[in-house]
């Protein structure tokens, strides 16, 4: 459970809240910016995901590596069912097609 | 070498293993520490022990929270569970994890309310949800899971949401690695540093290992290449007689941490004075607790909390394991009693257990091997 999962910030849902949607593989959720609040990521910028929490922002690259990594370690499953448990398994968004 | 051909620039990755033989000096026996239970996960799942020489042991570290908690902190947060009115939320690698009477699976099956939960943000939304229900969040994790189970404190008491608590076992790792090396039956001579626990504390908390203990210590990624670059830095450092902190996971952790990370932990726990942690006993200032700010939301203090220390079965030997005295394979029940399908030790449970890991990667194929007749 200490392996974090990438994701792109597509946008911000609640600035007061510091929640935005992300994308992971076409999977998106509303995870919690507040551990970046000093140095607030914006739509656009990748971060890794930990527990439903942004807990770093990372290169595109890099984040490419890290879902290479995942899938490579047989974690990748795992890891799409964490992000698509994010807010109860309920979608609150539309997955993209 | 196996799943290592598969990777990225498989070249670069010879290249180091390479150089990793040439650091190598052939009269010594190293032995390196991953204290993190990704990179446990990465080496079997690489097969990178294979393209180490075989003067270099790696040891297993006590870095994967479901493994280190001991089964008593599991049977108190089972035993609020008994409350009706209350919702046990808690992630999904806690819930195969046995407890005295049973796993939190076991406890849904005779009618608990144990729900899965991804995130400590969704246990708070689960009680926002459910006003008539107390929800108890069984907290776990390193300093990599503790600053967000901070935050959803904090979010609790700024919405007033009190129908919420947080069962906390939140363990911080350093003192861990102390322990480790105040341990009499162990010799490690340097160890490969977390890498997601880094992202929060950074590297400096690191720097009494090198200064006073003299061993060196390189914070890694967990690809195959990240852990043989970190091993080749750490020869290197043997090689010279020194002993420092380096970062070689620099493109993801910050020297420094993440400072908003460590305020919200700062500002929502306080250290406990001390704390059990599986096969290592008593680890002193090793564990968090929520802060008398917030006592509101702490399950230990709105519940009564049997506390009972309960040992572990005794044929397991899962705190040699977790020490890293003994291998996964030397214990008496690994691969009979004990399997991932029925684990009798944590460490037998979560992907990050060195049980599991070496029983999913090195075991199943000498297994295979075995059953067609192929010398292993």
């Amino acid at each position: 459970m200490c392996l974090a999962i990438p994701g792109k910030i597509l946008e911000l849902v609640s600035e007061e809240r510091r929640t935005a949607l992300i994308d992971v593989v076409g999977v998106r959720r509303q995870v919690d910016l507040g551990l970046l609040q000093d140095d607030m990521p914006g739509p656009g910028d990748w971060v890794l995901i930990h527990v439903g929490f942004a807990l770093s922002k990372i290169s595109e690259q890099d984040a490419i590596d890290q879902m290479q990594m995942l899938t490579m370690l047989g974690e990748q499953d795992a890891a799409m069912e964490e992000v698509r448990g994010y807010g109860l398994n309920q979608a609150e968004e539309k997955d993209a097609p | 070498m196996r799943y290592v051909d598969e990777f990225r620039d498989p070249g670069l990755i010879t290249r180091t293993a390479e150089e990793i033989r040439r650091l190598a000096d052939p009269s010594r026996h190293y032995r390196i520490m991953e204290v993190c239970g990704g990179h446990t996960h990465a080496i079997y799942r690489f097969g990178l022990k294979d393209v180490l020489p075989s003067n270099i042991e790696l040891v297993h570290g006590p870095g994967c929270p479901v493994c280190v908690l001991p089964m008593g902190r599991i049977d108190d947060g089972l035993s609020i569970a008994e409350d009706p009115g209350v919702i046990f939320a808690a992630f999904g690698d806690m819930m195969r994890v046995p407890g005295t009477h049973g796993s939190p699976l076991e406890h849904k099956a005779k009618g608990r309310d144990i729900r899965i939960v991804y995130s400590p943000s969704d246990a708070l939304k689960l009680a926002a949800k459910n006003p008539d229900k107390h929800v108890m969040f069984f907290a776990i994790g390193f300093e990599t899971t503790a600053p967000s189970t901070a935050l959803t404190l904090m979010r609790a008491k700024a919405d007033g949401i009190r129908n919420f608590s947080v069962f906390c076992n939140h363990v911080t790792i350093i003192p861990a690695i102390r322990a480790i090396l105040d341990s009499p039956d162990m010799r490690i001579d340097a160890f490969i540093g977390p890498g997601h626990v880094s992202t929060v504390i950074g590297c400096r908390p690191y720097e009494w290992i090198a200064k006073n203990e003299r061993k060196p210590i390189v914070v890694s990624g967990f690809e195959p290449l990240d852990i043989l670059q970190g091993i080749v830095m750490l020869l290197r450092q043997l090689r010279d007689g020194a002993a420092k902190v380096e970062n070689q996971y620099k493109r993801v952790v910050p020297w420094e941490g993440n400072r908003g990370a460590l305020k919200a932990m700062a500002a929502v726990f306080q250290l406990r004075p001390y704390f059990e942690w599986r096969g290592m006993g008593f680890i002193s200032q090793s564990a968090l607790r929520i802060g008398d700010n917030f006592a509101e939301w702490d399950a230990e203090q709105r519940f009564h909390i049997p506390g009972v220390r309960v040992t572990d079965p005794k044929a397991a030997q899962c705190g040699e394991v977790l020490k890293g005295v003994l291998k996964p394979v030397q214990c008496k029940l690994f691969g009979k009693e004990c399997t991932p399908e029925r684990p009798v030790g944590a460490l037998m449970v979560s992907s990050e257990g060195s049980c599991a890991a070496y029983f999913n990667y090195e075991h199943r194929k000498t297994a295979q091997l075995t059953s067609l007749g192929a010398p292993v």
